[in-house]
């Protein structure tokens, strides 16, 4: 018999109290890891689904300028020294270290097209570049399949009276209207968009790209790391973030993970809470038991030793099943909260935090009650009956 | 100098105006292997006198000296130390762990004590013989009727050998055949040499010592014993 004996026997005598004691803490686990590993996941999710919609790095050609104002009135500018952006410099994109992160480039050459003293502008595009950027594009008719296809914005196709299935002649060449844009409130209402192969042909910039959009991944890696490398690459480019946009992409996921981390303190305090409660009635429960110790010669240290030992094999016990528990309902919410199966995988160091922090919470919850129970007076205990 | 001295010691709890006296002041010597019986009304202060003699109630006034020791001049881990090796203690109503089968209530004592495991069963079983009840070493203590009971709370206070049994109405919880029992047990183990405190209100309990003691307006007088069962 010795002091480890008196504690495995009262957690093996009494299914029922321990029972509760590891739910309480289970519960605070389960919680906590299902939440992060959700919340982890979702913001993955969240992260890739924001950097598919919409560029967040823009590279046009390097020239110098002047703003011309006077009294407070714009009086336009002027460019001078341009240096243009070959097609070649796009394949350089691919070749930075954060290659991995680059998900869309697309390249856009522009020209414009005049029909009875009608101007709009044309926009050479890879189509299938360019809908992944614009997933907000909506089309009355269908995608341009082929190079005399067009896509046409709503503005320019009521200003040039164009419709599905109508045609267009632009710079001599017949082009067939394969889908009008339904309105989207920005420039491209107003824009003809054609392939970028024919476009360059057509107004004589072969070979030449007038702007480039990029859609970088960016929530793992500084976006300013990206337009750096892309600038040492193309040196003849001015590469910028939209900042904007950036920003407000990393603001929703920081608020995301705040709001995550937040609950989950939550749920660990309660769940500390319910520990703390429980080993408090538990060490109330066995104040006569523990007046015998106490009287029978049990040092302080030796009573503590019986109660933390107790609560390292219910905490240890928790954290695994509560690990376990806390995974599962992962797998269950995910298949709730998204359309696809996100990429889920069981991380080690979350199964050794949540056993540790289960362990650490339950020792850190029964240490004043062990303390409480390791003052008690004898004569005081044994009154109690 | 007697083996057990209670000088002028007093018991008082609480203060001010609710402050009441337990034990007024009492002084009581024991000799080594004898075997006292204290006596007294319900509220007389028997059972504080046997916790501050037991080193589990400080006195507010006064000393306790066994064996030559001032016991509550010892830190409290050394007065628990001095009890686990000087002192064995009979509660009133068992008070036997229940998640913890008889052989294992017998060797809690022993859970602290540098003994090896096959020793520490071996004194918890020749205690158990000594009451008789080395055959139910492996029930549980709810297995088990009240005098057996009690007789294992005695196999456990006398399984380290201590040289006190401190015993708190022994057999207040038990029908006058499964008393006699308990009582003449407690006689055999003082007859061995064991000194014995018991606090009781049964005089025929009583009886079954050398001495008889009571405590009355929290004092202490000595009384007549009137030898008629060993």
């Amino acid at each position: 018999m010795k002091l480890h004996d008196i504690a495995f026997n009262n957690l093996r005598r009494r299914k029922g109290k321990v029972f509760f004691l590891v739910m309480g803490l289970l519960v605070g686990v389960a919680s906590v890891v299902a939440l992060l590993t959700t919340t982890s996941t979702l913001e993955e999710d969240i992260a890739h689904k924001m950097d598919e919609f919409g560029a967040n790095i823009l590279i046009t050609p390097r020239s110098e300028g002047l703003s011309l104002t006077y009294g407070g009135l714009s009086l336009g500018g002027l460019s001078f020294d341009l240096k243009e952006i070959s097609q070649q410099d796009l394949d350089k994109i691919k070749t930075i270290s954060n290659a991995a992160n680059i998900r869309i480039v697309s390249p856009k050459v522009f020209g414009v097209f005049e029909s009875n003293g009608n101007k709009a502008l044309v926009v050479g595009v890879d189509f299938p570049a360019e809908l992944s950027l614009k997933k907000w594009w909506k089309i009355t008719g269908k995608q341009p399949e082929y190079e005399d296809e067009i896509l046409v914005g709503k503005e320019a196709a009521d200003r040039f009276q164009l419709k599905t299935g109508s045609s267009v002649d632009i710079k001599g060449e017949t082009f067939n209207v394969a889908g009008v844009l339904e309105t989207t409130g920005s420039q491209d209402d107003s824009l003809l968009f054609m392939a970028l192969p024919v476009t360059q042909k057509l107004f004589g910039k072969e070979n030449q790209v007038g702007m480039v959009e990029v859609a970088a991944l960016c929530k793992n890696c500084p976006i300013s790391e990206i337009v750096a490398q892309i600038s040492e690459k193309i040196p003849t480019a001015k590469v910028t973030a939209v900042q904007q946009v950036v920003e407000g992409r990393m603001d929703t996921i920081h608020n995301f993970r705040k709001f995550s981390l937040g609950i989950s303190g939550l749920v660990l305090f309660v769940g500390s809470m319910v520990v703390f409660v429980t080993m408090m009635g538990s060490v109330n429960e066995r104040t006569r038991e523990i007046g015998i110790f106490s009287a029978i010669g049990f040092r302080k240290s030796h009573i503590m030793r019986i109660i933390l030992l107790e609560a390292f094999v219910v905490s240890l016990v928790a954290g695994i099943v509560g690990y376990l528990a806390g995974i599962g309902i992962t797998r269950l919410l995910l298949t709730f909260l998204t359309d696809h199966a996100p990429h889920f995988s069981l991380d080690p160091m979350v199964a050794a935090g949540a056993v540790f922090l289960a362990v650490l919470l339950g020792l850190v919850a029964s240490l004043y009650p062990a303390m409480t129970a390791s003052r008690m007076d004898p004569s005081e205990a044994l009154r109690t009956l | 100098m007697s083996y057990i001295v209670a000088d002028k010691v007093a018991k008082e709890f609480g203060n001010g105006d609710g402050k009441v006296t337990a034990v007024r002041s009492i002084d009581l010597s024991i000799e080594q292997g004898e075997f006292i019986s204290i006596m007294g009304e319900s509220g007389a202060g028997k059972s504080t006198l046997l916790s501050m003699l037991g080193g589990l109630l400080g006195p507010t006034r006064g000393h306790i000296n066994i064996g030559g020791i001032d016991i509550y001049s010892l830190k409290r881990d050394k007065l628990a130390d001095f009890r686990r090796e000087f002192m064995g203690f009979i509660f009133q109503s068992f008070q036997l762990v229940p998640y913890l089968n008889v052989l294992e209530n017998v060797q809690l004592p022993l859970a602290v004590t540098h003994h090896s495991e096959a020793a520490k069963k071996s004194l918890a079983l020749s205690a158990l013989d000594r009451v008789g009840l080395k055959d139910k070493a492996h029930r549980l203590p709810n297995q088990i009727s009240g005098g057996e009971q009690e007789r294992v709370a005695i196999a456990r206070a006398v399984v380290n050998e201590p040289p006190i049994l401190f015993a708190d109405e022994p057999t207040g919880n038990l029908d006058s055949r499964n008393s006699a029992e308990v009582m003449n047990l407690l006689k055999k183990l003082n007859s061995e040499g064991q000194t014995i405190v018991m606090v009781t209100h049964s005089r025929l309990n009583a009886e079954y010592a050398d001495r008889i003691v009571e405590v009355a307006d929290g004092g202490i007088k000595d009384m007549p014993v009137i030898r008629v069962v060993c």
